[in-house]
């Protein structure tokens, strides 16, 4: 036997949580491979946090399985070590300086880089004696990113870490990750709803659309993989056919409709058809097809 | 980057045209993957596959320990399957646009002789 290399950092299988009559997590399966940048993308309520929370082990699953570096992470020391979960809502003792949370991180984190940590608080010009209760929500997001990124976890967590967080920080943020995964690998999963803001910088995707995984996907092979077509009713129907559409809006006598998967080829029939073609982005293929589900779910109800 | 394509196809495009107005000249090295991904704020993964693809096409050729380098002929090799590309990326639309507008072929060769003087 040679030895056998972990790629997989986490499996979910069959993974199902609710809260009473609520279900959070519907039936999901998917695994994360080791050192990629994953986006968890969904809307508000879609189930992302929970997902997170119960792959921390900080909640208890209704049923299904979770391995976290091959373990169940549940009370379980030797794979917590390893993950760096930075919350939305983070809470801090109430008499806590940001001085105090930088002191106390390193007893969590062995591969914390204190130089990097001190770059990154100049970076966002964060007020380190100043108490967490004062800041602004932009201050206290920072806190977050700056552990998260600082940690250095073979397995971190961003859920929405800046809220609060201006453009310029956001950025900052952007590029301080890319910088640092690209001479540190490891496995990072970002939640957002800014998807545009981060498409770029994911190599999968995972979407979230009431509880289910609806796409886990390459980044790449989702970008391009739907065009708009916009023309008259007559020759748009013509030249969609049987097609599966995941979009269609109509003004006036013109209709615009989503679709997926053209070939080079039937985007020149398109175009010489009368057709007008425009790229739709990873947010817009995410809202279509999130729609689209919901659409299925009120047909199977 | 736009939006229409995908990332990687975008980044290797950027290089040969860098390449084809020698930016980058012939024998000289490329930056990293790392500081393409920097550069333009891609994953590193996908600057990756944007290299690989001119490394596979023999654009670029990596010396082992010191990086990549454009290769000796690049410039003109990439200029040939620029210009077999040319016809169907912009005369066909041009002649679409041409048609639906009720230009004749004549007008429109008239047009581009005008436009080139």
């Amino acid at each position: 036997m040679t030895a056998v290399i972990e790629d997989k950092v986490i499996e979910v299988t069959g993974l199902t949580k609710r809260f009473g009559s609520v279900t959070a997590v519907d039936d999901a399966t998917f695994s994360v491979e080791r050192n990629k940048i994953y986006g968890l993308l969904g809307r508000n309520g879609a189930g992302k946090t929970t997902l997170m929370q119960l792959l921390t082990g900080q909640d208890f699953a209704t049923s299904g399985s979770i391995q976290v570096f091959g373990q169940s992470p549940v009370e379980n020391a030797s794979v917590l070590q390893r993950v760096s979960f930075i919350k939305e809502s983070q809470r801090y003792p109430d008499d806590f300086r940001a001085k105090h949370v930088f002191k106390s991180a390193p007893w969590f984190f062995s591969n914390w880089d204190e130089d990097f940590a001190q770059q990154l608080i100049a970076d966002f010009r964060l007020p380190l004696n100043r108490r967490i209760k004062k800041m602004s929500r932009g201050q206290v997001s920072a806190i977050g990113v700056i552990v998260g990124l600082a940690s250095r976890a073979p397995l971190t967590f961003f859920d929405e870490p800046y809220l609060g967080l201006d453009a310029v920080a956001r950025q900052t943020f952007y590029d301080r990750l890319l910088a640092d995964y690209a001479e540190h690998p490891r496995t990072v999963v970002l939640s957002t709803h800014l998807i545009d803001e981060v498409s770029n910088l994911l190599e999968h995707v995972l979407v979230i659309d009431e509880g289910r995984i609806i796409i886990n996907e390459d980044a790449e092979s989702l970008r391009g993989s739907a065009t708009n077509l916009v023309g008259t009713a007559a020759a748009v129907d013509a030249f969609v056919g049987p097609r599966e559409v995941l979009h269609r809006d109509a003004i006036g006598g013109l209709v615009s409709v989503t679709v997926l998967g053209l070939t080079a080829g039937e985007r020149k029939d398109a175009s010489a058809a009368g057709l007008e073609l425009a790229p739709v982005s990873l947010q817009q293929l995410i809202i279509r097809r999130t729609n689209t589900s919901e659409k299925e779910f009120e047909v199977s109800a | 980057m736009d939006e229409s394509r995908p990332i990687f196809v975008q980044l290797a495009e950027q290089i040969e045209n860098d390449i084809i107005a020698g930016v980058m000249a012939e024998e000289t090295q490329v930056p990293s993957i790392n500081e393409f991904a920097a550069f333009y704020r891609i994953n590193p993964a996908t600057a990756l596959k944007g290299v690989t693809t001119l490394v596979d096409e023999g654009a670029l050729y990596k010396k082992r320990g010191i990086g990549m380098f454009v290769a000796e002929g690049a410039q003109a090799r990439l200029k040939t399957k620029r210009r077999d590309k040319f016809s169907a990326e912009f005369v066909t639309p041009l002649l679409t646009e041409a048609a639906k507008l009720g230009i004749t072929a004549e007008q429109l060769a008239d047009m581009i002789r005008k436009a080139g003087k």
